[in-house]
């Protein structure tokens, strides 16, 4: 990977949600960069904090205390308005559950976001959201509804609307949690491959196998980071894929 | 955001769900529809109270007996006395704003010719009264002064009698009839006018010289059942009802406070009579339609909130790739207004169409008009507008994490 400029960076990051009698702390001051480029994983236990900061990043919410950069841009003074623009132009999210709009066709789906960027015309569109689903082996399937697809192909395609803004990061909390072996290795196959392009990839994950894609791992434990590593030995997901038994062959 | 971005989003959004967006419809749909048809049998029955009423004849002025007697003595039962012979004479000699005047002796009775028999309306009246109602002689002629003078017994008919009295090939100009056994000679037929507003036939009449009717007809009776006057012009009208009322007083020994025992109706003011109460039908009917109009925006604001709930996750999905709280306002206001515009136009034509079936059907005179489509049609996306704007700003504030969570 080339190491290229820090895109993301956050500070002593906290985030504290108030549940009246009760403070959840559910970020204790977290550090952490993230380079352009990169591909990180992010794993710990259930509740160590690994969605609130995703969430965080995706300016989908905001921190407690703590600086939070992207992009060089500081979050902390953005309006709803301006937060909303930056997850528009500079984000790109995947969610456990796909999160497609239903009786909308695959196409469709990942043209939304361009909807809701006044610059682009109806042309350019178009051709950024073919361009997306052609990127995930999906081209053939842009007139499907989401209910027409395999969970695999689902995920594909919310992966293909997360890329067609240009976004400066994907980030994509536990993309594979409701998916098989087999279909998560493919899903990573994608990623893997825009990682290549140079698309940088945040991902959660709470699968051990699932973060040996990745080049760097960062273990959460209650609110921090506890442990990071470099995967010495990276796993190439097409390699993986070719080596799984034939028999669940989805196709 | 661009406003055809919104578009797409609400169109591709109603799209998806088209019987739900079909049934939110529907109550606009009724609604609009019901307006229009309402408003256009309003409009349509005033149109024909009016066409009614011209037809009454040019100018008319009409005088009606009341129930007290003249000059407050009041007679035995029955012989109470209104209106007599002399105050014709001095209306058509004293009054300068009056054209005609015609007495009206009305009765009714069995009509034989030959075998067949009729029963119809006999009416006393004036040569004159022909030029006060507008009527024409379709063939023979009028009776003139010297048969009223003479009480002869002439008569001119309706077309209707004529049907019941004569078979197509028999003329009934020259024909003798018998009405309640006295004979009388057929000189005219009258021009055919069709059924009054009240649906009554105009054309089921004979017509007589009042003194034949007067004298030979009712009895003993001497007074006078309503007086027909016109005007010299419109213009004129009022001051004609005046003279005549001064005129009146004067012969009856009344002061202007006295309650006078007739009554003087013009033209003007059976016109105002008739199209303030189809007004007020008219608004009535509109104000009814109207309440299943808000029923039908009611029933948009519901849906609408069923589905902002329904739809809260596709709200923080929207958020979450860059949608503004605005955006989101806009989409679910525009979608409501969509939905009522769109069953306003189809309100429209549902409403357009069931007038024209109501034409050809019932045959009601109904009359849709270009006012009656903005009314309702404007109605329509107020109301869109009005009961859109609640849900859609109760989408717009849900933050985005909430509602990406929502189960
Ligand atoms: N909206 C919220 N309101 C209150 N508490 C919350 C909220 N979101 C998260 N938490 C709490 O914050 C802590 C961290 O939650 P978070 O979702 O970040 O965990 P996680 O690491 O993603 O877990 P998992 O692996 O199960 O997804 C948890 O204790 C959780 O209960
Ligand atoms: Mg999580």
């Amino acid at each position: 990977m080339n190491s290229g400029e820090i895109i993301i960076s956050v500070e002593e990051l906290t985030k504290v949600y108030d549940m009246g009698e009760v403070k959840v702390h559910a970020l204790r001051g977290v550090n952490m960069n993230i380079q352009d480029g990169e591909f990180v994983a992010i794993m710990g236990h259930s509740g160590s904090g690994k969605s609130t900061l995703m969430n965080i990043i995706g300016c989908l919410d905001l921190p407690t205390s703590g600086e939070y950069f992207l992009d060089g841009v500081n979050v902390k003074e953005m309006n709803k308005d301006q937060l909303a623009r930056l997850r528009n132009r500079k984000i790109g999210f995947v969610f456990q559950t796909f999160n497609l709009l239903a009786r909308t066709s695959a196409l469709e789906n990942i043209e939304l976001p361009l909807l809701y960027n006044p610059n682009l015309k109806a042309k350019e569109r178009k051709e950024k959201a073919m361009n997306a689903l052609e990127m995930v082996g999906l081209a053939d399937w842009q007139h499907h509804y989401p209910n027409q697809l395999s969970g695999g192909q689902q995920q594909r395609i919310a992966i293909a609307r997360s890329l067609v803004n240009d976004p400066v990061i994907i980030l994509a909390d536990e993309p594979t949690g409701n998916l098989d072996t087999r279909t998560s290795f493919e899903v990573m196959e994608i990623f893997q491959e825009l990682n290549s392009r140079g698309i940088t990839i945040a991902l959660v994950t709470h699968e051990a196998d699932i973060s040996q894609f990745a080049a760097r791992n960062v273990m959460f434990r209650d609110g921090r980071i506890f442990k990071e590593k470099l995967v010495t030995k990276i796993k190439n997901a097409k390699a993986e894929l070719d080596a799984l038994p034939e028999e669940d062959d989805n196709f | 955001m661009k406003f055809i971005n919104l578009i797409i989003i609400a169109v591709r959004s109603l799209n998806k769900n088209k019987v739900r967006s079909l049934l939110t419809m529907l109550g606009i749909i009724i609604g609009v529809a019901s307006v229009i048809a309402m408003l256009a049998i309003g409009q349509g029955s005033r149109q024909s109270i009016e066409d009614q009423i011209s037809n009454l004849g040019t100018n008319v002025i009409m005088i009606f007996p009341g129930a007290s007697s003249r000059g407050g003595v009041s007679s035995a039962a029955g012989s109470a006395v209104s209106l007599e012979m002399e105050d014709v004479i001095s209306i058509s000699n004293d009054c300068p704003s009056v054209k005609y005047v015609s007495p009206v002796a009305r009765t009714s009775g069995q009509v034989i010719a030959g075998a067949l028999n009729w029963n119809t309306q006999l009416y006393g009246i004036y040569p004159e009264y022909l030029e006060i109602r507008n009527l024409e002689i379709a063939s023979g002629e009028m009776f003139t002064e010297t048969d009223e003078r003479r009480a002869s017994k002439v008569c001119i008919i309706g077309e209707t009698v004529a049907e019941n009295l004569f078979d197509e090939y028999t003329d009934p100009v020259g024909q003798k009839i018998r009405i309640r056994k006295i004979p009388f000679k057929i000189i005219g037929v009258l021009k055919e006018r069709g059924q009054s507003g009240m649906g009554s036939d105009q054309d089921d009449i004979i017509m007589a010289p009042f003194s034949t009717v007067q004298k030979r007809m009712r009895g003993s009776q001497r007074d006078i059942q309503q007086i027909y006057a016109s005007a010299q012009s419109e213009e004129q009208i009022q001051d004609a009802s005046d003279e005549i009322d001064e005129l009146l007083r004067q012969r009856m020994k009344l002061t202007k406070n006295d309650d006078a025992p007739y009554m003087i109706r013009t033209q003007t003011e059976i016109v105002e009579m008739f199209t303030s109460t189809s007004d007020t039908m008219i608004v009535l009917l509109a104000s009814i339609a109207s309440i299943s109009l808000i029923v039908g925006g009611i029933g948009i604001m519901n849906i609408m909130l069923v589905s902002v709930t329904e739809r809260t996750r596709e709200i923080g999905l929207r958020m979450a790739i860059g949608a503004r709280g605005r955006d989101i306002l806009r989409q679910f206001l525009l979608e409501a207004v969509l939905l009522s515009l769109l069953g306003g136009i189809l309100g429209v034509g549902l409403g357009t169409l069931s007038s024209t079936l109501v034409v050809k059907f019932m045959g009601w005179p109904v009359l849709v008009t270009s006012y009656s489509i903005v009314l309702s049609f404007s109605f329509a996306t107020v109301i869109g507008v009005f009961f859109g704007w609640y849900p859609a700003k109760k989408a717009a504030n849900l933050i985005p994490m909430d509602a990406l969570r929502y189960e």
